[in-house]
């Protein structure tokens, strides 16, 4: 604390994340709309609304200690319930908010029978997987015209290719790219930033006394069930915000909720680092542009890119990429100046 | 009459299915508090197996009761010489790395075999209920999962090497100072998983088809199979694959197939709130 502008010192202080955060988010939508062509830019909007699903694991694993292996189910349930909910009110405001609504509710229900039935990682892991694969089934079972939700057709394997794009309050004009990607950099930024302060609160300490020793939280008087199933329903709801923004760049399908888009959110939060925020949007967005650039090439299977990055860091990386490079700085500035030897160990923890 | 004999037929029929989809991952979960995420791809790799060798010449049933769990065993050990051996008593990393290795295996199947269903005719015909026309095939699944059950269960209560394999998965320490090698029990038991998933692959190859991606419709049932069947490895899977079975043919013959695989899974979930540990968490306690 003496020396507040030494990097270490910035590393460590979470102000100073959500300073850096700020100046980048706005960094990026002044300079990127003007800079980039059109296609780049749909790209990176997509890129942001995967960050904010990255997020949405990166709380609920790394600090609620829950491996949530379906967190997809909460994603696409969030872009059909907009969709469903746009088409059916002409408005995409309300339909905005359905959208953090529904897969809040569903996390709700699901959790209830999860955490009050006592369920440990493995069988947590295992149910939520299955749900997931349930819905993935049921939505790509929904084609022809006696699926409907009002007048919205669900339109099986389809997906629903109409998806109304987000307008302003009370406006019919569709966002432009340019404000799409505008808002996907600040509902990311915001979402980091609620993070941030989630976790200084109270609730949030206690969540992370859960993960760290449920038994001994629970002897000191909290609620172990009640603050898992809290974190579990907000971070189904910033899926669900996640899934507004993909289904915004994209459009509603099914893969929403498939095998591989669980997989991949799991890998980014893996590869960044549990227990880390900034690690697992920076492991997202390098992944992504990995995979879209192979995909490209098409020489290698994206699958097997994915599958061995996920054996490798869990066999040799166990901790992600964020710890790893923390530890590295502070090693490296402790050796430059021995005043820095405390903060090397707090970091190394 | 007719009707409710189809009916009946079913449910066995699905409930040997079940059962034999979910015995790998018993095995494998059983000994070592493991859940192998990769085993729908096992099964996949299984029935590919049969399908070339069959392609090759070899007889059918060879192909599939012998060579598919053979050549799945073997991958098996491979697998967790090179990668699950490193994890043990990581529990969640264990799961992790096995997601990895079934995005992995999925990969390559699509890279080498192509993203098509193959498939080849089954070796028996059909039979008639009055009415109605049956798969004898179904009969053959249920049969040979009941010689696997069987023997499994055999093999755990009756040979020195089920009380081994049972002492290990009571308390391993014990075991491992009483001189018994727990990493030797656990790459043979992985090996054991890996060939009974193999073996299901192969049974399955004649009425699914093979694709590199099927293992994902396998993967869901088998687990909730064996995390509502509990601790024991025989009678737990068995009694889970008879109650989620029949609820899944019933339901699916009131609706639709949809429905039925919810129902299951709906099932499944309600049942864990009642039962955290599983049937023979509770009932059945200490069986094989």
């Amino acid at each position: 604390m003496n020396s507040p502008l030494t990097l270490p010192a910035i590393c460590r202080s979470a102000r100073a994340h959500v300073a850096l955060a700020a100046i980048a988010t706005i960094a990026a939508i002044v300079i990127l709309p003007q800079a980039a062509p059109l296609y780049t830019l749909i790209n990176v909007t997509l890129y942001l609304s995967m960050g904010v699903f990255a997020l949405s694991l990166a709380l609920l694993w790394g600090y609620g200690g829950i491996l949530c292996f379906g967190q997809s189910a909460f994603f696409g349930l969030g872009a059909y319930a907009y969709a469903i909910a746009a088409i059916n009110f002409g408005d995409t405001t309300l339909a905005a908010a359905m959208a953090m609504l529904v897969p809040a509710i569903f996390a709700a229900g699901l959790g209830y029978f999860l955490f009050y039935g006592r369920l440990n990682d493995v069988y947590l892991g295992v149910i939520t997987l299955t749900v997931t694969l349930i819905l993935f089934k049921l939505i790509n079972s929904t084609g022809g015209d006696a699926w409907r939700i009002g007048t919205a057709r669900l339109g099986g394997f389809n997906g629903i290719p109409n998806t109304p794009l987000l307008t302003l309050p009370f406006s019919r004009v569709p966002l432009t790219p340019a404000q799409m990607f505008s808002l996907a950099a600040i509902a990311l930024f915001g979402v980091y930033t609620f993070s941030k302060g989630l976790l200084a609160t109270r609730f949030g300490r206690a969540v992370i006394a859960v993960r760290e020793n449920e038994m001994r939280a629970e002897l000191l008087g909290y609620n172990a069930r009640r603050l898992k199933l809290s974190i579990f329903v907000i971070s189904a709801a910033i899926a669900g915000l996640a899934g507004l923004l993909f289904a915004n760049s994209v459009f509603v399908s099914p893969t929403m909720f498939s095998l591989s888009m669980a997989a991949q959110v799991l890998i980014w939060v893996v590869v960044g680092g549990l227990g880390t925020l900034f690690g697992p949007v920076a492991a997202c967005f390098a992944l992504q542009m990995g995979t879209t650039a192979l995909g490209k090439l098409g020489i290698v299977d994206p699958n097997i890119v994915l599958g061995v990055v996920l054996i490798v860091f869990v066999v040799f990386v166990p901790g992600g990429i964020q710890p790893a490079l923390a530890n590295l700085l502070a090693r490296l500035s402790a050796s430059r100046s021995p005043a820095g030897d405390g903060v090397a160990r707090e970091v190394t923890r | 009459m007719d009707y409710f004999l189809v009916v009946l037929f079913q449910i066995v029929g699905t409930v040997g299915n079940l059962a034999l989809i979910s015995v790998g991952l018993a095995v494998i979960f059983g000994m070592m508090r493991v859940i192998n995420l990769a085993h729908g791809e096992f099964i996949m790799l299984g029935g590919f197996a049969a399908i070339f060798s069959t392609q090759a010449g070899i007889n059918i049933w060879i192909a599939m009761l012998v060579v598919a769990p053979l050549s799945v065993a073997l991958l098996g050990v491979v697998v967790e010489r090179l990668i699950m051996r490193r994890l043990y008593g990581r529990m969640v990393d264990t799961m992790l790395a096995s997601w990895g290795l079934s995005l992995l295996l999925i990969g390559l199947a699509t890279t080498f075999f192509g993203n098509r269903v193959v498939g080849i005719a089954a070796p028996v015909g059909s039979f008639r209920v009055g009415g109605y026309s049956l798969g004898a095939y179904d009969f053959v699944l249920t049969g040979v999962a009941a010689v696997v059950f069987a023997g499994g269960y055999l093999l755990l209560r009756m040979t020195r090497a089920g009380l081994i394999a049972r002492a290990t998965m009571q308390n391993r320490e014990m075991a491992s100072s009483l001189g018994i090698e727990p990493s030797r029990v656990y790459a043979v038991t992985f090996a054991i998983g890996a060939g009974l998933s193999g073996l299901a692959g192969g049974l399955l190859a004649p009425i699914s088809g093979v694709l590199p991606t099927m293992g994902v419709a396998y993967v869901a049932k088998a687990f909730i199979t064996v995390i509502t069947g509990g601790a024991s490895v025989v009678t737990g899977t068995a009694l889970s694959a008879a109650l989620l079975g029949s609820i899944n043919t019933i339901s699916t013959f009131l609706t639709t197939p949809v429905v039925g695989d919810v129902a299951l899974l709906l099932a499944a979930t309600i049942f864990l709130r009642l039962l955290p540990t599983g049937i023979t968490g509770r009932i059945f306690k200490g069986a094989p």
